[in-house]
Protein backbone atom coordinates (compact mmCIF):
# COMPACT_ATOMS: atom_id res chain seq x y z
CA UNK A 1 0.00 0.00 0.00
CA UNK A 2 2.73 2.57 1.08
CA UNK A 3 4.43 2.16 -1.98
CA UNK A 4 1.94 2.66 -4.72
CA UNK A 5 1.75 6.30 -3.04
CA UNK A 6 5.45 7.40 -3.06
CA UNK A 7 6.15 10.83 -2.02
CA UNK A 8 6.25 13.21 -5.20
CA UNK A 9 9.31 14.63 -6.05
CA UNK A 10 9.40 18.48 -5.20
CA UNK A 11 8.45 20.32 -8.36
CA UNK A 12 10.76 23.40 -7.92
CA UNK A 13 14.76 22.47 -7.12
CA UNK A 14 15.21 22.91 -3.78
CA UNK A 15 17.68 25.66 -3.08
CA UNK A 16 20.65 25.00 -0.36
CA UNK A 17 22.59 22.18 0.77
CA UNK A 18 21.34 18.42 -0.03
CA UNK A 19 23.90 16.72 1.43
CA UNK A 20 23.81 12.91 1.64
CA UNK A 21 22.57 13.54 5.53
CA UNK A 22 19.64 15.67 4.97
CA UNK A 23 18.39 12.54 1.86
CA UNK A 24 18.98 9.29 4.65
CA UNK A 25 16.99 11.74 7.00
CA UNK A 26 14.18 12.33 5.05
CA UNK A 27 13.93 8.99 3.76
CA UNK A 28 13.88 7.61 7.61
CA UNK A 29 11.26 10.58 8.02
CA UNK A 30 9.30 9.18 4.84
CA UNK A 31 9.43 5.77 6.54
CA UNK A 32 8.60 6.68 10.39
CA UNK A 33 5.12 8.84 8.79
CA UNK A 34 4.11 5.42 6.73
CA UNK A 35 4.77 3.29 9.71
CA UNK A 36 2.35 5.84 12.03
CA UNK A 37 -0.01 6.21 9.40
CA UNK A 38 -0.16 2.11 9.45
CA UNK A 39 -0.59 1.89 13.14
CA UNK A 40 -3.28 4.80 13.03
CA UNK A 41 -5.29 2.47 10.44
CA UNK A 42 -4.56 -0.21 12.32
CA UNK A 43 -6.12 1.44 15.65
CA UNK A 44 -8.93 2.85 13.88
CA UNK A 45 -9.89 -0.07 12.15
CA UNK A 46 -9.09 -2.86 14.86
CA UNK A 47 -12.58 -1.85 16.91
CA UNK A 48 -14.80 -1.98 13.99
CA UNK A 49 -13.87 -5.12 12.57
CA UNK A 50 -16.24 -6.98 14.53
CA UNK A 51 -19.01 -4.91 13.14
CA UNK A 52 -17.96 -5.97 9.63
CA UNK A 53 -17.71 -9.81 10.27
CA UNK A 54 -20.09 -10.68 13.08
CA UNK A 55 -23.54 -10.14 11.51
CA UNK A 56 -22.61 -12.64 8.45
CA UNK A 57 -20.61 -15.00 10.49
CA UNK A 58 -22.95 -18.32 10.79
CA UNK A 59 -21.38 -18.42 14.50
CA UNK A 60 -20.51 -14.76 15.17
CA UNK A 61 -18.55 -15.13 18.61
CA UNK A 62 -17.38 -11.54 20.12
CA UNK A 63 -13.71 -12.29 18.33
CA UNK A 64 -13.57 -10.25 14.85
CA UNK A 65 -12.87 -13.13 11.73
CA UNK A 66 -13.39 -14.49 8.81
CA UNK A 67 -16.41 -14.91 9.03
CA UNK A 68 -18.49 -18.62 6.97
CA UNK A 69 -20.77 -16.51 5.14
CA UNK A 70 -24.35 -16.21 5.73
CA UNK A 71 -27.12 -13.92 5.92
CA UNK A 72 -29.22 -16.39 7.99
CA UNK A 73 -28.31 -14.04 11.12
CA UNK A 74 -30.66 -10.86 9.66
CA UNK A 75 -34.02 -13.44 10.66
CA UNK A 76 -32.69 -12.38 14.53
CA UNK A 77 -34.48 -8.98 13.50
CA UNK A 78 -37.55 -10.58 12.64
CA UNK A 79 -37.65 -12.13 15.71
CA UNK A 80 -36.88 -10.04 18.24
CA UNK A 81 -40.43 -7.57 19.21
CA UNK A 82 -38.11 -4.52 19.55
CA UNK A 83 -35.77 -4.64 17.55
CA UNK A 84 -37.37 -3.03 14.17
CA UNK A 85 -39.90 -0.76 16.00
CA UNK A 86 -37.12 0.81 18.21
CA UNK A 87 -35.65 1.43 14.21
CA UNK A 88 -38.80 3.38 13.46
CA UNK A 89 -39.22 4.88 17.43
CA UNK A 90 -35.53 6.74 16.10
CA UNK A 91 -36.93 7.68 13.00
CA UNK A 92 -39.56 9.05 14.72
CA UNK A 93 -37.34 11.15 17.15
CA UNK A 94 -35.24 11.82 14.68
CA UNK A 95 -37.41 13.01 11.84
CA UNK A 96 -39.53 15.09 14.75
CA UNK A 97 -36.88 16.68 15.95
CA UNK A 98 -35.23 18.15 12.80
CA UNK A 99 -38.71 18.93 11.14
CA UNK A 100 -38.74 20.95 14.48
CA UNK A 101 -35.81 22.31 14.97
CA UNK A 102 -35.76 23.88 10.78
CA UNK A 103 -38.80 25.06 10.63
CA UNK A 104 -38.94 26.73 14.17
CA UNK A 105 -35.22 27.83 13.82
CA UNK A 106 -35.78 29.27 10.08
CA UNK A 107 -38.10 31.28 11.41
CA UNK A 108 -36.70 32.82 14.19
CA UNK A 109 -32.87 33.22 11.92
CA UNK A 110 -35.16 35.25 9.53
CA UNK A 111 -36.66 37.78 11.92
CA UNK A 112 -33.34 38.22 13.74
CA UNK A 113 -31.36 38.37 9.96
CA UNK A 114 -34.06 40.89 8.65
CA UNK A 115 -35.36 43.25 11.32
CA UNK A 116 -33.04 45.09 13.53
CA UNK A 117 -34.45 43.80 17.54
CA UNK A 118 -32.57 45.27 20.17
CA UNK A 119 -29.57 43.15 21.47
CA UNK A 120 -29.97 40.65 18.95
CA UNK A 121 -26.39 39.63 19.00
CA UNK A 122 -25.90 39.82 22.49
CA UNK A 123 -29.24 37.11 22.64
CA UNK A 124 -27.91 35.04 19.86
CA UNK A 125 -24.25 34.36 21.82
CA UNK A 126 -25.92 34.57 25.39
CA UNK A 127 -28.09 31.32 23.71
CA UNK A 128 -25.17 30.26 22.32
CA UNK A 129 -23.58 30.37 25.11
CA UNK A 130 -26.50 28.60 27.01
CA UNK A 131 -27.06 25.63 24.68
CA UNK A 132 -23.24 24.95 24.78
CA UNK A 133 -22.78 24.84 28.73
CA UNK A 134 -26.45 23.45 29.85
CA UNK A 135 -26.10 19.48 28.04
CA UNK A 136 -28.16 16.43 28.51
CA UNK A 137 -25.46 15.51 31.22
CA UNK A 138 -24.83 18.36 33.52
CA UNK A 139 -28.88 18.61 33.93
CA UNK A 140 -29.78 15.79 33.48
CA UNK A 141 -31.57 16.11 37.12
CA UNK A 142 -33.90 19.06 36.42
CA UNK A 143 -34.81 17.66 33.05
CA UNK A 144 -36.04 14.71 34.46
CA UNK A 145 -37.65 16.91 37.28
CA UNK A 146 -39.15 18.84 34.41
CA UNK A 147 -40.34 16.22 31.95
CA UNK A 148 -42.36 14.57 35.38
CA UNK A 149 -44.15 17.62 36.11
CA UNK A 150 -44.96 18.52 32.77
CA UNK A 151 -46.19 14.74 32.12
CA UNK A 152 -43.80 13.97 29.46
CA UNK A 153 -42.36 10.81 31.29
CA UNK A 154 -42.52 8.36 29.02
CA UNK A 155 -43.63 10.40 26.16
CA UNK A 156 -41.63 10.45 22.68
CA UNK A 157 -43.18 14.39 22.06
CA UNK A 158 -40.99 14.62 25.59
CA UNK A 159 -37.96 13.53 24.24
CA UNK A 160 -38.62 15.58 20.61
CA UNK A 161 -38.87 18.79 22.50
CA UNK A 162 -36.35 18.52 24.86
CA UNK A 163 -33.88 17.85 22.27
CA UNK A 164 -34.89 20.51 19.94
CA UNK A 165 -34.45 22.86 22.84
CA UNK A 166 -30.87 22.04 22.88
CA UNK A 167 -30.37 22.15 19.12
CA UNK A 168 -32.04 25.37 18.35
CA UNK A 169 -29.65 28.04 19.68
CA UNK A 170 -27.05 26.49 17.39
CA UNK A 171 -29.09 26.34 14.49
CA UNK A 172 -30.35 29.49 14.84
CA UNK A 173 -26.81 30.55 14.43
CA UNK A 174 -26.08 28.90 11.51
CA UNK A 175 -29.15 29.63 9.53
CA UNK A 176 -28.86 33.45 10.55
CA UNK A 177 -25.17 33.48 9.04
CA UNK A 178 -26.78 32.04 5.50
CA UNK A 179 -29.70 34.36 5.46
CA UNK A 180 -27.30 37.21 6.13
CA UNK A 181 -25.34 36.11 3.44
CA UNK A 182 -28.35 36.12 0.96
CA UNK A 183 -29.11 39.54 -1.17
CA UNK A 184 -32.71 41.36 0.00
CA UNK A 185 -33.25 42.53 -3.54
CA UNK A 186 -35.72 39.67 -4.36
CA UNK A 187 -37.58 40.02 -1.47
CA UNK A 188 -38.01 43.94 -1.92
CA UNK A 189 -39.37 43.33 -5.57
CA UNK A 190 -41.58 40.76 -4.13
CA UNK A 191 -42.73 43.48 -1.88
CA UNK A 192 -43.44 45.65 -4.18
CA UNK A 193 -45.53 43.28 -5.61
CA UNK A 194 -47.56 43.27 -2.82
CA UNK A 195 -46.80 39.42 -1.56
CA UNK A 196 -47.10 39.01 2.14
CA UNK A 197 -43.82 38.08 4.74
CA UNK A 198 -45.20 34.71 4.40
CA UNK A 199 -45.40 34.51 0.58
CA UNK A 200 -42.00 35.96 0.70
CA UNK A 201 -40.59 33.40 3.28
CA UNK A 202 -42.29 30.47 0.95
CA UNK A 203 -41.52 31.22 -2.62
CA UNK A 204 -37.56 33.41 -2.21
CA UNK A 205 -36.28 32.81 1.15
CA UNK A 206 -36.73 29.40 1.72
CA UNK A 207 -35.57 28.41 -1.87
CA UNK A 208 -32.54 30.53 -1.45
CA UNK A 209 -31.22 29.10 1.72
CA UNK A 210 -32.27 25.42 1.08
CA UNK A 211 -28.69 24.46 1.69
CA UNK A 212 -28.59 25.56 5.32
CA UNK A 213 -31.94 24.03 5.83
CA UNK A 214 -30.14 20.56 4.82
CA UNK A 215 -27.15 21.37 6.87
CA UNK A 216 -28.84 22.46 9.69
CA UNK A 217 -31.77 19.02 9.03
CA UNK A 218 -28.94 16.52 8.59
CA UNK A 219 -27.11 17.49 11.58
CA UNK A 220 -30.00 17.37 13.87
CA UNK A 221 -31.03 13.67 12.77
CA UNK A 222 -27.59 12.68 13.21
CA UNK A 223 -27.36 14.25 16.49
CA UNK A 224 -30.59 12.71 17.69
CA UNK A 225 -29.80 9.52 16.26
CA UNK A 226 -27.35 8.94 18.54
CA UNK A 227 -28.25 10.36 20.78
CA UNK A 228 -28.55 7.68 24.36
CA UNK A 229 -29.01 9.50 27.24
CA UNK A 230 -32.30 11.84 26.74
CA UNK A 231 -34.54 9.13 25.60
CA UNK A 232 -32.41 6.84 28.34
CA UNK A 233 -33.80 9.00 31.09
CA UNK A 234 -37.10 9.59 29.63
CA UNK A 235 -38.47 6.55 28.13
CA UNK A 236 -39.65 3.70 30.43
CA UNK A 237 -40.89 0.75 28.26
CA UNK A 238 -39.27 -0.85 25.60
CA UNK A 239 -41.81 -0.15 22.94
CA UNK A 240 -41.21 4.06 22.41
CA UNK A 241 -37.46 3.17 22.81
CA UNK A 242 -35.29 4.29 20.09
CA UNK A 243 -32.70 1.96 18.77
CA UNK A 244 -29.85 3.50 20.58
CA UNK A 245 -31.44 2.28 24.31
CA UNK A 246 -32.61 -0.83 22.35
CA UNK A 247 -29.16 -1.55 21.49
CA UNK A 248 -28.54 -1.11 25.47
CA UNK A 249 -30.46 -3.40 26.73
CA UNK A 250 -29.06 -5.75 24.56
CA UNK A 251 -26.42 -6.31 26.09
CA UNK A 252 -26.42 -5.27 29.76
CA UNK A 253 -30.02 -7.18 30.22
CA UNK A 254 -30.77 -10.59 30.86
CA UNK A 255 -27.91 -13.21 30.73
CA UNK A 256 -25.75 -14.44 27.32
CA UNK A 257 -26.39 -11.60 24.81
CA UNK A 258 -27.60 -12.85 21.83
CA UNK A 259 -24.77 -12.11 19.07
CA UNK A 260 -26.53 -12.25 15.52
CA UNK A 261 -29.32 -10.17 16.94
CA UNK A 262 -26.64 -7.79 18.70
CA UNK A 263 -24.36 -7.79 15.09
CA UNK A 264 -27.03 -7.59 12.90
CA UNK A 265 -29.15 -4.88 14.99
CA UNK A 266 -25.70 -2.59 15.43
CA UNK A 267 -24.97 -2.86 11.50
CA UNK A 268 -28.36 -1.75 10.52
CA UNK A 269 -28.58 0.63 13.13
CA UNK A 270 -25.48 2.35 11.92
CA UNK A 271 -25.93 2.12 8.36
CA UNK A 272 -28.17 5.29 8.10
CA UNK A 273 -25.66 7.31 9.73
CA UNK A 274 -22.63 6.00 7.39
CA UNK A 275 -24.52 6.22 4.33
CA UNK A 276 -25.72 10.23 5.17
CA UNK A 277 -22.28 10.83 6.35
CA UNK A 278 -20.59 9.25 2.46
CA UNK A 279 -23.59 11.48 1.12
CA UNK A 280 -23.04 14.40 2.51
CA UNK A 281 -19.13 13.99 2.02
CA UNK A 282 -19.36 13.16 -1.78
CA UNK A 283 -21.70 15.96 -2.28
CA UNK A 284 -20.51 18.54 0.04
CA UNK A 285 -16.94 17.91 1.14
CA UNK A 286 -16.77 16.72 4.58
CA UNK A 287 -14.55 19.72 5.11
CA UNK A 288 -14.10 22.29 8.25
CA UNK A 289 -16.69 24.94 8.71
CA UNK A 290 -16.63 25.18 13.27
CA UNK A 291 -18.27 22.28 14.85
CA UNK A 292 -20.78 19.92 13.86
CA UNK A 293 -21.29 17.96 16.41
CA UNK A 294 -21.51 17.59 20.28
CA UNK B 1 -26.88 47.81 21.39
CA UNK B 2 -25.17 48.62 18.76
CA UNK B 3 -25.12 45.14 16.77
CA UNK B 4 -21.32 43.88 16.36
CA UNK B 5 -20.93 41.85 13.67
CA UNK B 6 -23.00 44.46 11.16
CA UNK B 7 -23.35 41.98 8.62
CA UNK B 8 -26.66 42.41 8.30
CA UNK B 9 -28.40 43.80 5.10
CA UNK B 10 -30.95 46.40 5.41
CA UNK B 11 -33.21 46.57 7.82
CA UNK B 12 -36.66 44.90 7.06
CA UNK B 13 -36.49 44.06 3.59
CA UNK B 14 -39.36 41.84 3.59
CA UNK B 15 -41.64 44.37 5.70
CA UNK B 16 -41.97 42.12 8.44
CA UNK B 17 -42.32 44.66 10.99
CA UNK B 18 -41.44 44.27 14.72
CA UNK B 19 -44.71 42.75 15.11
CA UNK B 20 -44.57 39.85 12.92
CA UNK B 21 -40.96 39.58 13.74
CA UNK B 22 -41.42 38.54 17.34
CA UNK B 23 -44.20 36.27 15.93
CA UNK B 24 -41.61 34.21 14.36
CA UNK B 25 -38.94 34.28 16.86
CA UNK B 26 -41.30 32.95 19.38
CA UNK B 27 -41.85 29.18 19.16
CA UNK B 28 -37.88 28.82 19.05
CA UNK B 29 -37.40 31.14 22.04
CA UNK B 30 -40.68 29.37 24.12
CA UNK B 31 -38.52 26.23 23.61
CA UNK B 32 -35.25 27.35 24.37
CA UNK B 33 -36.48 28.77 27.66
CA UNK B 34 -38.40 25.57 28.72
CA UNK B 35 -36.33 23.06 27.84
CA UNK B 36 -32.76 25.24 28.06
CA UNK B 37 -33.00 28.25 30.56
CA UNK B 38 -35.33 27.03 33.29
CA UNK B 39 -33.40 23.50 33.91
CA UNK B 40 -30.48 25.82 34.12
CA UNK B 41 -32.44 27.29 36.55
CA UNK B 42 -33.65 25.00 38.27
CA UNK B 43 -30.88 23.11 38.55
CA UNK B 44 -29.51 26.10 41.56
CA UNK B 45 -33.31 25.45 42.94
CA UNK B 46 -32.97 22.05 43.35
CA UNK B 47 -29.59 21.94 44.21
CA UNK B 48 -30.56 23.87 47.90
CA UNK B 49 -33.01 21.28 48.86
CA UNK B 50 -33.07 17.86 50.25
CA UNK B 51 -35.47 17.13 47.13
CA UNK B 52 -35.96 12.77 46.43
CA UNK B 53 -37.27 10.44 43.86
CA UNK B 54 -39.54 8.80 46.44
CA UNK B 55 -40.27 8.73 49.91
CA UNK B 56 -41.19 12.10 52.73
CA UNK B 57 -39.20 14.25 51.02
CA UNK B 58 -40.36 14.18 47.65
CA UNK B 59 -43.85 14.96 48.81
CA UNK B 60 -42.39 17.92 50.55
CA UNK B 61 -38.72 19.07 49.91
CA UNK B 62 -36.98 21.60 52.20
CA UNK B 63 -34.37 23.97 51.50
CA UNK B 64 -31.10 22.70 53.30
CA UNK B 65 -29.07 25.79 52.15
CA UNK B 66 -25.74 24.80 51.17
CA UNK B 67 -25.71 21.73 53.00
CA UNK B 68 -25.45 19.94 49.65
CA UNK B 69 -22.43 21.74 48.88
CA UNK B 70 -20.89 20.54 52.31
CA UNK B 71 -21.71 17.30 51.59
CA UNK B 72 -20.70 16.90 48.34
CA UNK B 73 -16.81 18.47 49.66
CA UNK B 74 -16.56 16.21 51.94
CA UNK B 75 -16.97 13.11 50.00
CA UNK B 76 -14.48 10.77 49.17
CA UNK B 77 -16.23 9.44 46.42
CA UNK B 78 -17.36 12.84 45.08
CA UNK B 79 -13.64 14.14 44.98
CA UNK B 80 -12.27 10.69 43.21
CA UNK B 81 -14.94 11.20 40.96
CA UNK B 82 -13.63 14.72 40.35
CA UNK B 83 -9.87 13.31 40.04
CA UNK B 84 -11.22 11.05 37.56
CA UNK B 85 -12.97 13.32 35.51
CA UNK B 86 -9.72 14.90 35.28
CA UNK B 87 -7.94 12.03 34.28
CA UNK B 88 -10.24 11.28 31.51
CA UNK B 89 -10.06 15.10 29.99
CA UNK B 90 -6.67 15.61 30.24
CA UNK B 91 -5.80 12.24 29.04
CA UNK B 92 -8.57 11.15 26.46
CA UNK B 93 -9.16 14.91 25.14
CA UNK B 94 -5.99 17.51 25.64
CA UNK B 95 -3.52 14.39 24.97
CA UNK B 96 -5.08 11.58 23.26
CA UNK B 97 -7.42 13.22 21.11
CA UNK B 98 -5.56 16.86 20.27
CA UNK B 99 -2.14 15.02 19.94
CA UNK B 100 -3.22 12.05 18.06
CA UNK B 101 -5.26 14.43 15.63
CA UNK B 102 -2.32 16.59 15.08
CA UNK B 103 -0.35 13.92 14.26
CA UNK B 104 -2.61 12.61 11.98
CA UNK B 105 -2.82 15.80 10.46
CA UNK B 106 0.61 16.69 9.90
CA UNK B 107 1.31 13.17 9.24
CA UNK B 108 -1.42 13.60 5.97
CA UNK B 109 -0.84 17.12 5.63
CA UNK B 110 0.47 16.75 1.48
CA UNK B 111 -1.11 13.97 0.73
CA UNK B 112 -3.71 13.31 -1.45
CA UNK B 113 -5.09 10.17 -2.95
CA UNK B 114 -6.36 7.29 -1.26
CA UNK B 115 -4.18 6.50 1.75
CA UNK B 116 -5.57 9.70 2.32
CA UNK B 117 -8.84 9.00 2.19
CA UNK B 118 -8.60 5.85 4.06
CA UNK B 119 -7.56 7.09 7.18
CA UNK B 120 -9.80 10.39 7.12
CA UNK B 121 -12.34 7.19 6.54
CA UNK B 122 -11.63 5.12 9.25
CA UNK B 123 -10.97 8.03 12.03
CA UNK B 124 -14.53 10.09 10.48
CA UNK B 125 -16.36 6.62 10.77
CA UNK B 126 -15.08 6.03 14.62
CA UNK B 127 -16.53 9.46 15.38
CA UNK B 128 -20.17 9.52 13.20
CA UNK B 129 -21.56 5.87 14.76
CA UNK B 130 -23.76 5.76 17.70
CA UNK B 131 -22.25 5.54 20.91
CA UNK B 132 -24.49 2.37 22.00
CA UNK B 133 -23.09 0.55 18.84
CA UNK B 134 -19.17 1.74 19.39
CA UNK B 135 -19.37 0.97 23.15
CA UNK B 136 -20.61 -2.80 22.54
CA UNK B 137 -17.38 -2.43 19.64
CA UNK B 138 -15.16 -2.03 22.33
CA UNK B 139 -16.80 -4.36 24.76
CA UNK B 140 -16.41 -6.54 22.28
CA UNK B 141 -12.95 -5.72 21.08
CA UNK B 142 -11.53 -5.65 24.88
CA UNK B 143 -13.40 -9.07 26.14
CA UNK B 144 -11.63 -11.02 28.88
CA UNK B 145 -11.61 -14.47 26.76
CA UNK B 146 -12.55 -13.80 23.10
CA UNK B 147 -11.69 -10.45 22.56
CA UNK B 148 -10.02 -9.44 19.81
CA UNK B 149 -7.12 -7.29 21.04
CA UNK B 150 -6.00 -10.73 23.23
CA UNK B 151 -5.66 -12.97 20.11
CA UNK B 152 -4.07 -10.33 18.76
CA UNK B 153 -1.83 -9.56 21.65
CA UNK B 154 -1.87 -13.98 22.35
CA UNK B 155 -2.44 -13.00 26.28
CA UNK B 156 -6.07 -14.84 26.90
CA UNK B 157 -7.49 -13.59 29.98
CA UNK B 158 -6.34 -10.29 30.44
CA UNK B 159 -9.39 -8.41 31.75
CA UNK B 160 -8.84 -4.84 30.41
CA UNK B 161 -12.27 -3.56 31.36
CA UNK B 162 -11.78 -4.57 35.30
CA UNK B 163 -7.96 -4.11 35.73
CA UNK B 164 -7.34 -1.09 34.11
CA UNK B 165 -11.08 0.65 33.07
CA UNK B 166 -9.67 4.23 33.68
CA UNK B 167 -7.24 3.69 30.63
CA UNK B 168 -9.88 1.65 28.71
CA UNK B 169 -12.16 4.53 28.55
CA UNK B 170 -9.81 6.87 28.15
CA UNK B 171 -8.10 5.35 24.85
CA UNK B 172 -11.42 4.42 24.19
CA UNK B 173 -12.62 8.12 23.60
CA UNK B 174 -9.49 8.95 22.40
CA UNK B 175 -10.41 6.63 19.75
CA UNK B 176 -13.78 8.18 19.29
CA UNK B 177 -13.10 11.64 19.21
CA UNK B 178 -10.15 12.22 17.35
CA UNK B 179 -11.60 13.22 14.04
CA UNK B 180 -12.57 16.51 15.23
CA UNK B 181 -9.30 17.28 16.36
CA UNK B 182 -8.10 15.87 12.93
CA UNK B 183 -10.24 17.95 11.05
CA UNK B 184 -10.15 21.36 12.45
CA UNK B 185 -5.74 20.73 12.60
CA UNK B 186 -6.25 19.36 8.69
CA UNK B 187 -7.68 23.05 8.25
CA UNK B 188 -5.16 25.00 10.39
CA UNK B 189 -2.33 23.64 8.51
CA UNK B 190 -3.69 24.35 5.33
CA UNK B 191 -2.51 28.08 6.48
CA UNK B 192 0.92 27.39 7.32
CA UNK B 193 2.97 28.04 3.64
CA UNK B 194 4.63 25.08 2.53
CA UNK B 195 8.05 26.65 1.35
CA UNK B 196 8.50 27.90 4.95
CA UNK B 197 8.04 24.15 5.97
CA UNK B 198 10.40 23.10 2.72
CA UNK B 199 12.90 25.97 3.63
CA UNK B 200 13.24 24.64 7.33
CA UNK B 201 13.31 21.57 6.57
CA UNK B 202 16.48 22.45 4.00
CA UNK B 203 18.51 24.05 6.59
CA UNK B 204 18.32 21.07 8.54
CA UNK B 205 15.67 21.70 11.51
CA UNK B 206 14.52 18.41 12.96
CA UNK B 207 10.68 17.74 12.72
CA UNK B 208 9.99 18.69 16.32
CA UNK B 209 12.33 22.49 15.45
CA UNK B 210 9.86 22.79 12.35
CA UNK B 211 7.23 21.98 14.21
CA UNK B 212 8.25 24.83 17.53
CA UNK B 213 9.46 27.53 15.14
CA UNK B 214 7.06 27.05 11.48
CA UNK B 215 3.71 25.72 12.33
CA UNK B 216 2.67 26.28 15.75
CA UNK B 217 3.20 29.99 16.17
CA UNK B 218 0.52 29.75 12.71
CA UNK B 219 -2.09 27.61 14.26
CA UNK B 220 -2.03 28.82 17.73
CA UNK B 221 -5.72 29.86 17.70
CA UNK B 222 -6.57 27.13 16.28
CA UNK B 223 -4.87 25.10 19.15
CA UNK B 224 -6.96 26.69 21.63
CA UNK B 225 -9.91 26.34 20.48
CA UNK B 226 -9.59 22.90 19.94
CA UNK B 227 -8.56 22.06 23.40
CA UNK B 228 -11.59 24.23 24.95
CA UNK B 229 -14.03 22.53 22.86
CA UNK B 230 -12.87 18.62 23.21
CA UNK B 231 -12.47 19.39 27.16
CA UNK B 232 -16.07 20.55 26.92
CA UNK B 233 -17.11 18.09 25.04
CA UNK B 234 -15.16 14.77 27.11
CA UNK B 235 -15.85 16.70 30.13
CA UNK B 236 -20.16 16.09 29.70
CA UNK B 237 -19.47 12.78 28.31
CA UNK B 238 -21.97 9.76 28.84
CA UNK B 239 -20.55 7.37 26.74
CA UNK B 240 -18.30 5.83 29.31
CA UNK B 241 -21.26 4.67 31.25
CA UNK B 242 -22.67 2.23 28.24
CA UNK B 243 -19.16 0.43 28.53
CA UNK B 244 -18.09 0.46 32.20
CA UNK B 245 -21.36 1.96 33.95
CA UNK B 246 -18.34 3.74 36.04
CA UNK B 247 -17.31 0.43 37.61
CA UNK B 248 -15.48 -1.81 38.95
CA UNK B 249 -15.63 -0.41 42.10
CA UNK B 250 -16.17 3.45 41.04
CA UNK B 251 -12.66 2.90 39.61
CA UNK B 252 -14.54 4.60 36.20
CA UNK B 253 -16.82 6.83 37.97
CA UNK B 254 -16.41 9.82 35.62
CA UNK B 255 -18.86 13.18 37.11
CA UNK B 256 -21.17 12.53 34.36
CA UNK B 257 -21.69 8.48 35.49
CA UNK B 258 -21.91 9.70 39.21
CA UNK B 259 -24.43 12.22 38.84
CA UNK B 260 -26.61 9.56 36.62
CA UNK B 261 -25.95 7.13 39.48
CA UNK B 262 -26.83 9.39 42.60
CA UNK B 263 -29.51 11.52 41.64
CA UNK B 264 -31.85 9.00 38.98
CA UNK B 265 -30.47 5.62 40.47
CA UNK B 266 -29.89 6.60 44.01
CA UNK B 267 -33.03 8.96 43.89
CA UNK B 268 -31.07 12.04 45.69
CA UNK B 269 -32.08 14.77 43.49
CA UNK B 270 -31.03 17.26 45.81
CA UNK B 271 -27.43 16.00 46.01
CA UNK B 272 -27.32 15.03 42.64
CA UNK B 273 -28.15 18.74 41.42
CA UNK B 274 -25.98 20.26 43.93
CA UNK B 275 -22.91 18.06 41.83
CA UNK B 276 -24.75 19.19 38.16
CA UNK B 277 -25.01 23.24 39.30
CA UNK B 278 -20.80 22.79 39.90
CA UNK B 279 -20.84 20.79 36.60
CA UNK B 280 -22.37 23.61 34.95
CA UNK B 281 -20.46 26.29 36.72
CA UNK B 282 -17.12 24.08 35.21
CA UNK B 283 -18.67 24.44 31.63
CA UNK B 284 -19.33 27.76 32.40
CA UNK B 285 -15.69 28.74 33.09
CA UNK B 286 -15.02 26.66 30.03
CA UNK B 287 -17.11 28.38 27.40
CA UNK B 288 -16.47 31.95 28.50
CA UNK B 289 -12.59 31.53 27.91
CA UNK B 290 -13.51 30.53 24.44
CA UNK B 291 -15.84 32.65 23.87
CA UNK B 292 -13.24 35.81 25.18
CA UNK B 293 -10.62 33.88 22.99
CA UNK B 294 -12.97 34.27 20.04
CA UNK B 295 -13.82 37.66 20.53
CA UNK B 296 -10.36 38.67 20.79
CA UNK B 297 -8.80 36.49 17.68
CA UNK B 298 -12.10 38.79 15.89
CA UNK B 299 -10.53 42.45 16.49
CA UNK B 300 -7.05 42.37 15.71
CA UNK B 301 -8.38 40.57 12.32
Amino acid sequence: MTATTAPSAPTTAPPGPTGPTVAVRHVLAQIGRYTFLCAVLGFFALPLLWLATAPFDDTPTVTASLPQFTLDNFRALLDNPYALSSLLNSVYLAGGTAALVVVFAALAAYALSRVRVPGRDALLYGLLLLSSIVTGTATMVPLFELAFRLNLIDSRLGVILILSGGLLPAAIFILKDFMDSTPTSYEESARVFGASPLQIMRHIVVPVVRPGLATVGVWAVANVWGNFLVPFLLLRGPEKAPAAVIMYTLYTEGGQADLRLLSTFSLLYSLPVALMFVFVSSRYGFRFHGGIKR
Amino acid sequence: MRPATGASPAPDAAGLGRARATGFLVPAMVLILVFLVVPAAWTIYLGVTNYRLTGLAAANPEIVGLDNYTQALGDERFRTSLLLTLQFVLGSAVIGQAGLGFAIAFALRDRRGPLRRLVEGFVLLSWILPSSVVAFLWIALLDRDAGTLNALLGIPGMAWLLDYPMLSIIIFNTWRGTAFSMMLYAAALENVPRSHLETARLAGASTWQQLRDVVFPRIRGHVLTNLLLISLWTFNDFAPFLITAGGPEQRSEILPVYVYKVALSGGELGFGAAISFIMLLINLVIALVYLRMLGRRKEPA
